[in-house]
This record gives C-alpha cells, sequence and structure tokens, in this order.
C-alpha cells in the first residue's frame, strides 16, 4: 500500500516536471515578446544588463511606435476585411457542397469528399508562381483582393470535409418531414439544415478566419505595398525599415496579433484536429 | 424523386468544385506548363523548352543544397517531434489541476500566425542581443563577445530551422495523439495494469500499438507542413549562410518572384509532387483502411 502510494506520489511528479519543462519551451517566445514589448531601448540593447528583468523601468513608446507611427493599424484592418469576406465566400461555396456530399450523392460522398479533402494537401508554396500569374492577369496585383481571391482554395476544402461530417450527423428525417410538408430539397437546407447547423457553421468561421490570419505565402507573394499588406507579412517584412529591426515594436506587435488569434482557435482546436485525423479514430 | 435530388446535388456542388478546378487544378495545370517553358515576369515570350530548366537546376548547387536540406529538416523534425509529442501526450492525458490553462501555453506555437513566431525566434536567436548568448556568457559557457552567432554559421543555421519547425509542430502532434489516446477503450489499459504490467509496458506494448494509425496521420501532416513550408526559413536565414538552410520552396520563391524567372521557380516546385503523391497514397490507404473496418 505504501509503496504504491510512494509510486504515485513519484508519477505525479514526473508528470509536472514534463509539462512544466514543455510548457516552458513552447511558450517561452510568447513570454519573451512581452518583456521587449515594455523594455526601453537602452535597457535593450545592452548586452551587459540581465534580458530577463527591466533595468530601467517599463515603456510604453514601443506601443506608441507601433500604433501611431507604423501602418500596423490599417493592416489588422485589412486583415479583418479579408478574414470576413473570405468567411462569406467559404460559407457561399462549402455550405452546399458539402450537404450535396453528405445527402445526396450516395456512396460516392464519402470518395468525393476525401477527393476534396486531398486538395488541400497541395500546398501554396506549390501554386504561388502561377496563381501570381493569374492574379496579374485579373489585375488584383497589389491589393487585398488578389487574398480575398485564392484563400478560399484552401479554406474550402477543410470546410466541406468538416461540414459534411456534420451534416451527416443531422438526422435525414426532419428534412424528409419538412419536404412532406411542401419544401423543395434545396428549401429544406436552407430554411432547415442551415439554422440548426450553427455550430458547424461558427467551427468553419473561426478556422477559416484563423487560415487567413496565419497565410503568409501567397500574401507575400502578390502584395508589395506597404499600406496594402496583411499583419502576417507586414510585422516581419515592414516593421524592418533597411537592415534596422525595431524589435520592441515587432514583438509588441506579434504578441497582440497572436494571443487573440491563438485563444479564438484553441476554442474549436478539438474540433479542427476531429477533421484532420479523417478516419484513423472512431 | 431520387434523380430531383441528384439534380439538385449537382447543382449545389458544381460551384466549389468548379472553384477548386479555377484556383487549384488550373494553377497546377500552369505550373507544370511553366516548368517546361521560358516564362519570365515581365515578359510575354512563352516557348516550349523541353527539359531545359530542370537540365540547369540539377546542376545549380543551390539546388542540391535545397533538395537535400528539405530532407533533412523534414526527416529530422518528425523524428523529434514524434518522440517529444508522444511523451507530452501522456503527460497531458491524466488530468490535473490547471490543465486547461497549460494546454493554452503548451498549443500557443500551433494557433499563433507562424510567422509571428519565427519572428520571436529570430529575436531569441539574434547574433548580439540572443538571451541564449547572455545565459551561456552568464554561466561561463562562453567569454562576452565570442558565442556562435546562432543563425550566422551553416551549421547551427540548420538547427536553428529544425528547431522552430519542432516547436510548432509538436503542439500539433501532440493534440493529434491526445485524441486518439482518448479513443483507446479504457478497460484494455486497466485490465493490463491489474494483470500486473507496469507503466512502460502498459505504455509501449498497448497504447502506442494501438494508436499506430493516429501516430500515422501526424507525421503524414507533419511531413507535409516542414517539407512544403517556407514562412520559417525565409524568416528565419532566407535561406543563408550560403544557401546552408536554403529548402526547395524558398529557393522556388527566390528564383521564380524575386528573381523573375517563373519558369525556372515552377521547376524547382515541382520537385515537392513526389512526396505529396507519396503522402496523399498513404492518406487514401488510411481512410480505406477505416471504411473497411
Amino acid at each position: 500500500m505504501q509503496r504504491g502510494e510512494l509510486r504515485e506520489i513519484r508519477n505525479k511528479l514526473v508528470q509536472y516536471a514534463v509539462l512544466a519543462i514543455f510548457a516552458v519551451l513552447l511558450a517561452f517566445p510568447f513570454y519573451w515578446m512581452v518583456i521587449a514589448t515594455f523594455k526601453q531601448n537602452i535597457d535593450l540593447y545592452n548586452v551587459e544588463n540581465n534580458p530577463f528583468k527591466f533595468n530601467l523601468p517599463p515603456t510604453l513608446d514601443h506601443l506608441k511606435l507601433l500604433f501611431f507611427d507604423t501602418r500596423y493599424v490599417r493592416w489588422l484592418g485589412n486583415t479583418a476585411l479579408v478574414g470576413v469576406l473570405v468567411v462569406a465566400i467559404t460559407l457561399a461555396f462549402a455550405l452546399p457542397a458539402a450537404y450535396a456530399l453528405a445527402r445526396l450523392a450516395g456512396r460516392w460522398g464519402q470518395r468525393l469528399g476525401i477527393g476534396i479533402f486531398l486538395t488541400y494537401l497541395i500546398p501554396p508554396t506549390l501554386l504561388f508562381i502561377p496563381l501570381s500569374r493569374v492574379v496579374a492577369i485579373l489585375g488584383l496585383q497589389d491589393t487585398i483582393w488578389s487574398v480575398v481571391l485564392v484563400d478560399p482554395s484552401f479554406t474550402i476544402p477543410f470546410s466541406i470535409w468538416l461540414l459534411m461530417g456534420f451534416f451527416k450527423s443531422i438526422p435525414k428525417e426532419l428534412e424528409d418531414a419538412a419536404m412532406v410538408d411542401g419544401l423543395t430539397r434545396f428549401g429544406a437546407f436552407v430554411k432547415l439544415v442551415v439554422p440548426i447547423s450553427t455550430s458547424g457553421i461558427l467551427t468553419v468561421v473561426i478556422f477559416t478566419f484563423t487560415l487567413v490570419t496565419q497565410e503568409f505565402v501567397y500574401a507575400l507573394t502578390f502584395i508589395s505595398p506597404e499600406s496594402q499588406q496583411m499583419v502576417g507579412v507586414g510585422i516581419p517584412i515592414f516593421l524592418v525599415r533597411g537592415d534596422v529591426y525595431f524589435w520592441g515594436s515587432l514583438m509588441a506587435a506579434c504578441l497582440i496579433t497572436s494571443l487573440p488569434i491563438a485563444l479564438l482557435y484553441n476554442m474549436f482546436l478539438d474540433r479542427f484536429i476531429a477533421g484532420f485525423t479523417v478516419g484513423a479514430i472512431k | 424523386m431520387a434523380v430531383e435530388d441528384r439534380r439538385v446535388g449537382l447543382f449545389m456542388f458544381l460551384p466549389a468544385v468548379t472553384f477548386i478546378v479555377l484556383l487549384i487544378g488550373l494553377p497546377l495545370a500552369l505550373a507544370i506548363m511553366y516548368a517546361f517553358s521560358d516564362a519570365r515576369i515581365g515578359s510575354t515570350s512563352f516557348h516550349y523548352v523541353g527539359l531545359e530548366n530542370f537540365r540547369s537546376i540539377l546542376q545549380s548547387p543551390s539546388f542540391r543544397d535545397a533538395l537535400r536540406n528539405s530532407v533533412v529538416f523534414t526527416v529530422a523534425a518528425q523524428i523529434i517531434v514524434i518522440v517529444a509529442s508522444t511523451i507530452l501526450s501522456i503527460a497531458l492525458a491524466a488530468p490535473f489541476h490547471g490543465r486547461r490553462f497549460v494546454r493554452y501555453l503548451i498549443l500557443l506555437p500551433w494557433v499563433a500566425p507562424i510567422s509571428l513566431g519565427a519572428i520571436g525566434w529570430k529575436w531569441i536567436l539574434d547574433s548580439i542581443y540572443s538571451v541564449i548568448t547572455w545565459v551561456l556568457v552568464w554561466a561561463h559557457v562562453f567569454k562576452p563577445y565570442s558565442a556562435p552567432m546562432w543563425l550566422g554559421e551553416p551549421k547551427l543555421a540548420m538547427a536553428s530551422v529544425i528547431l522552430v519547425h519542432c516547436w510548432r509542430l509538436i503542439p500539433f502532434s501532440t493534440v493529434i495523439m491526445l485524441a486518439g489516446r482518448s479513443a483507446i477503450p479504457k478497460e484494455i489499459p486497466e485490465a493490463a495494469a491489474i494483470d500486473g504490467a507496469g507503466f512502460w509496458r502498459t505504455e509501449f506494448l498497448i497504447n502506442v500499438p494501438m494508436m499506430l494509425p493516429i501516430i500515422n496521420v501526424a507525421v503524414l501532416f507533419g511531413t507535409i507542413f516542414t517539407f512544403t513550408d517556407m514562412t520559417v526559413v525565409y524568416i528565419l536565414t532566407a535561406g543563408g549562410p550560403f544557401d546552408s538552410t536554403q529548402t526547395l520552396p524558398n529557393l522556388a520563391f527566390s528564383t521564380g518572384i524575386q528573381g523573375s524567372d517563373l519558369a525556372a521557380g515552377a521547376a524547382i516546385s515541382l520537385f515537392l509532387v513526389p512526396v505529396l503523391i507519396l503522402i496523399a497514397y498513404f492518406m487514401l490507404r488510411a481512410a480505406h483502411r477505416a471504411e473497411v473496418t
């Protein structure tokens, strides 16, 4: 009995130690952003100073610079606008397609669904060269409309996959009853299925929005003017003037942008993971 | 009724398929066409040149470095990630106080935008103000001003890129494994414990083998995310020093977009395709197996 207790205590200690080590290693860059955000430059850029503590009083200068002397706020606005538009486009295409695959395609639905899911695996780094020509020919280069057009190409496939699973869990009898009462199939989809699918739709909204904020390659390729940037590119590329890194403001921008996105994504993560694991878990 | 359903289904399915064909299928076909042409930015000339692009990139040392590094980064990162996330998922599986908060901290690298995480690392690995350097000097491992430059020396730069990839993927892989672990029926490890199996035997003879399909999924996604990623390398080192951290996606970008040579850039990025096909094959096999059983 006593040996068992001892072993339990030892197991707990090992568990906490492992968790503590990983939590520190994984979260450290964000902690380090907090420190840099509030440190005065002469403190930040002195290798003699202990970097872990504030050798001089904290300052808000980096935040002021970020909000008033850079295009950061503009980038946030651009990103929010693109995010909303891409969410709308994604829902408009993915909702009907997912319903069609879940209900109307018979046994082909699942196979087509997997086929669509696989297109999600084709990476931007394979498509950005031809797409840069397509974007230029359409006259969308250097505007946020280029990413509004292209980003749905990776949000739609995964959203169809997520929504398909969701629609399958709704009992068929609901629509059958509505259709007996005179609704068409499409009418039943719009008036009945969509309204009761809010939780699935919300998952897609959050997933799409966070994916848009995380996207880097397309925005970097298609957009060069500073004022048209998305946050993901604007911060790492345009907060550097020549070779001078404004580390304080840079870290502040990373921190302020990352934490809310991370919080949002984190709340819905388990559902995305359920989509990722395809059929490997029952 | 069924015919009517099929027609409505087609009508609801076609817009999405058209979008996917136009924005994924068509560019993919264009990428292949470009790779056999002389397309450049700012020029309308477009001729078939056969294997010319492939011949010239295969002779370039940058390309050979990029191909080798892409493979090295991907394999090294997957090995580290699988080991680390197996350990971490075991520790996270048992309930404890403050689990939600710890989970948020651990997941940060995956859920925050990677371009911002990478720039955070660039500050941590800075040539002068690196905190790692400061700690090592403080611990007398190095004398002041003689510590190595993490991103400035080929071997260390490679290690740094691998480190950042692992940092980003460990949370993702851990959550996938947690999902797999929670799907194991509780009775099985419990029965093993009653039969006298200790922690190691329960883990490695029961839990890990039962989780193999899910570990498989984590590796497949991790491979794609590392092999096709250009953000980490572009921000940390831009492929330097001397192409020592060059990768296929980053070389395709610097050749095709920054260097205006669309044809060569497209040819370089096509070298991603064999790996993607392999991954797709394994995914389909996994999905098929799940459908059958």
